[in-house]
């Protein structure tokens, strides 16, 4: 199956990833049709969606700790500028240096000067999207510096030659046999004969490849989930152990970064910790939280020479102060994704850049622009799953239709988009009606989908969906179920007060 | 090229943004009062429930979670008892006796030549597949162990040997992350931090090839802990 994957990726030859967003019904019409990728999908659920469920059924403060890590953020956002400083003073104060960064061409070239001033030869990574966002892999190669991809996951898609298609699992499309094929074309010298059958297999001989890059690294450059205003810390979130290696082991780390993941204290990177895992992959913890401050001590038997923050722009400042501020509390924990119908049916390579599912269709117009990426906003069912799980409560699809909004004044839209996008506004603004009508759909859909759980097509939908099944409503829209469970509450409560 | 010149553009633009003055380069800063406080006395925020047991509950809870999460937990009435324990959960699992450990004197200066062990102190290599270590504390909300980066406790011992055996002192477990934060200042002075400051929570995991979790991707496949009765 040919998805049209970014181009500049495939060839290697770009510093920007070339976005195939305005692709996406051409896109997700192929990945429908590829079997190997739905099967794939279907392991969401088991591999994420029922972890998450029951590592939030075991934590009773879950919802209380959302609410807290929403008021971190956007205390932070509303001060970011302070917060930014001070972390630059505190950074410098321990020895390591701070690099802003306006753009990826700006953030790839400084890099390039890092590795060029230390006559590095070869670059260790840790998982990194925004290193995938400035397409910093390509545009180091075509530099003559060896790239290796540490993290299990990375480094298969690097062999594929392939972008991420999810932000925390990037190979979940891939197949152990593909991996297997991927290892032996790339791993000489070893027995053609010798088994690749399991996972475990697999994993054991990129452990033994990847233990020669890690004693041979100049450079290590990580991702960070948090910065540490109070200490000038960055933050690691892993399960591999990959990106302590990476930074430990080369003389030189590099976090890279963008500015809205400061948060003031230690105390509030905690208070987010407790929902990033359990939202991402339903553990209650990561097996590695890695908090890197500085370079080596003087007293230090092990550890990098250098620490370097490259804290990158990329167009968040002017998310700031507008309806997409909200979106810049994301912590990429993935659940948006894990529980879209969309990204579920269609992967994440059909959404054609860097970042999939929900959070993509936001975040994506935001930084390359809308008209690089039309239609992902429209790349919904509405269903309100993702704002539902989402830790930091973004309103995710209140944003989608922000964009739809402007991409209909700017009549980017089909003309059928167009008119259901009226449609919806006529009826939104008509909330009796709304509620009337979605509910009456919800019913419909629940005949038309018959004993099966999903459907073949939806009136109004158009487009994509004529393609593709969607999930049958379980019944009651939210709202419904929502005012039924407010009045069996204020029953049991003795009624409303 | 990243200079000053993009700093104050980037910083420009978030004040802009967010409604702010520019800041000249002679008018003194206006960070409020809120964003000073914050940094000088930083406050916790939710503790979970779970995290506030009385202390001998939070042990009990510390090693529940720590075995939930695919670590192994043995408890010894004494330090002298380390050397010994290590030594029975190394031919338990019929793992090498060569093992590198920290050169912290609480762990080097044991009585290990009471064992058939051969020890060495220092940074750990390729060929090293056994690494005791100490630790700065432990926490009972997710079985965590925090290890902190020191010339007595070279940070690769915890990832790179195939078997990380990790000493925890009973006093030193406590509820929650916050609690460890105090600590941490007590220690080293407020703001201050080691350069590599680590909560392990079980073994090195992926789920990376077909979402099935496999130990010890690349760090390492075993986290053994002993916990030493010191209260
Ligand atoms: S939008 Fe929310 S759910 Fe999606 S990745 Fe970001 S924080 Fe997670």
């Amino acid at each position: 199956m040919h998805r049209a994957l970014p181009v500049a990726i495939r060839k290697g030859n770009n510093a920007m990833h070339v976005s195939t967003s305005p692709k996406f019904r051409e896109n997700a019409h192929d990945a429908l049709l590829d079997q190997s990728l739905q099967r794939a999908l279907g392991r969401l659920k088991t591999g994420f969606k029922d972890k998450r469920s029951a590592a939030i059924a075991a934590l009773p403060e879950f919802e209380a700790l959302r609410d807290k890590a929403v008021e971190i953020k956007n205390h932070t956002l509303e001060n970011l500028d302070h917060y930014l400083t001070a972390f630059e003073a505190n950074v410098k104060a321990n020895g390591g240096h701070v690099h802003w960064c306006k753009d990826s061409e700006e953030a790839c070239q400084t890099i390039l000067k890092i590795c060029r001033d230390k006559d590095a030869k070869s670059v260790l990574k840790g998982k990194s999207m925004i290193s995938e966002e400035i397409g910093l892999n390509a545009f180091l190669e075509k530099q003559d510096l060896q790239v290796v991809e540490t993290d299990l996951g990375e480094y298969i898609i690097q062999l594929r030659h392939e972008p991420p298609s999810h932000i925390i699992a990037p190979a979940i499309h891939v197949h152990k046999e593909q991996v297997a094929d991927s290892f032996r074309a790339t791993h000489k010298g070893r027995d053609p004969n010798r088994v690749l059958d399991e996972p475990r297999d697999l994993l054991d001989e990129a452990r033994e490849v990847m233990r020669e890059h890690f004693f041979a690294a100049d450079i290590g450059i990580t991702g960070a989930n948090f910065l540490i205003a109070e200490t000038g810390t960055s933050v690691i979130v892993t399960n591999e152990g990959n990106g302590d290696l990476t930074q430990t082991l080369s003389r030189v780390h590099i976090a890279v970064a963008s500015l809205e993941k400061v948060v003031p204290t230690l105390e509030d990177a905690s208070t987010i910790l407790r929902v990033l895992a359990r939202s991402a992959t339903g553990q209650e913890m990561s097996s590695y939280t890695t908090f890197s401050t500085g370079p080596r001590r003087a007293e230090d038997l092990d550890g990098p020479q250098e620490y370097h923050v490259v804290l990158l722009d990329n167009g968040r400042s002017n998310m700031l102060g507008t309806d997409f501020q909200d979106m810049l509390r994301c912590i990429r924990c993935a659940a948006c994704m894990n529980h879209c119908p969309v990204y579920g049916a269609v992967g994440g390579h059909a959404y054609g850049w860097v970042y999939p599912g929900p959070m993509g269709s936001v975040l994506t117009p935001s930084l390359i622009g809308i008209n690089q990426s039309g239609h992902l906003p429209n790349a919904s069912t509405f269903c309100g799953k993702c704002e539902e799980v989402c830790p930091m409560r973004i309103p995710l699809p209140k944003m989608m239709r922000h964009w739809r909004e402007r991409e209909f004044e700017k009549h980017l839209g089909a003309s059928s988009v167009r008119y259901g996008l009226k449609g919806w506004a006529f009826m939104a603004s008509r909330p009796r009606l709304y509620r009337a009508a979605t509910g009456l759909a919800a019913r419909l859909l629940r005949i038309l989908g018959g004993g099966r759980g999903a459907l073949r097509s939806l009136p109004f939908a158009g487009g994509w969906t004529q393609i593709r099944d969607l999930p049958v409503p379980e019944g009651k829209t939210f709202k419904q179920l929502w005012e039924e469970q407010q009045k069996n509450k204020s029953r049991q409560d003795g009624g409303p007060k | 090229m990243s200079n000053s010149t993009s700093r104050d553009a980037i910083l420009g633009r978030i004040r802009h943004s967010l409604g702010r003055p520019a800041q000249m380069p002679d008018t003194p800063p206006d960070t409020p009062d809120e964003v000073t406080d914050r940094l000088k006395n930083p406050v916790a925020n939710l503790i979970p429930a779970r995290a506030q047991l009385p202390h001998a509950q939070q042990i009990d809870l510390f090693i529940k979670m720590a075995t939930q999460v695919s670590a192994t937990v043995t408890r010894v009435g004494s330090p002298d008892d380390i050397p010994r324990e290590v030594a029975r959960y190394l031919a338990d699992q019929n793992l090498p006796a060569r093992v590198r450990v920290a050169p912290d004197a609480g762990i080097s200066g044991l009585a290990w030549d009471q064992t058939m062990l051969d020890i060495s102190a220092g940074i750990a290599g390729p060929e090293d597949a056994v690494s005791v270590t100490p630790s700065f504390a432990a926490v009972a909300e997710t079985g965590t162990v925090m290890v902190r980066s020191g010339p007595d406790h070279p940070y690769t011992l915890n990832l790179l040997p195939d078997t990380h055996i990790v000493v925890v002192h009973a006093s030193r477990v406590t509820g929650c992350y916050e609690d460890v934060w105090a600590r941490l200042r007590q220690s080293e002075g407020h703001g201050n931090m080691p350069r590599t400051f680590l909560w392990v929570t079980g073994p090195s995991r992926t789920g990376d090839i077909e979402q099935t979790i496999q130990l010890g991707a690349h760090g390492p496949r075993r986290l053994h802990i002993v916990l030493v009765d010191d209260t």
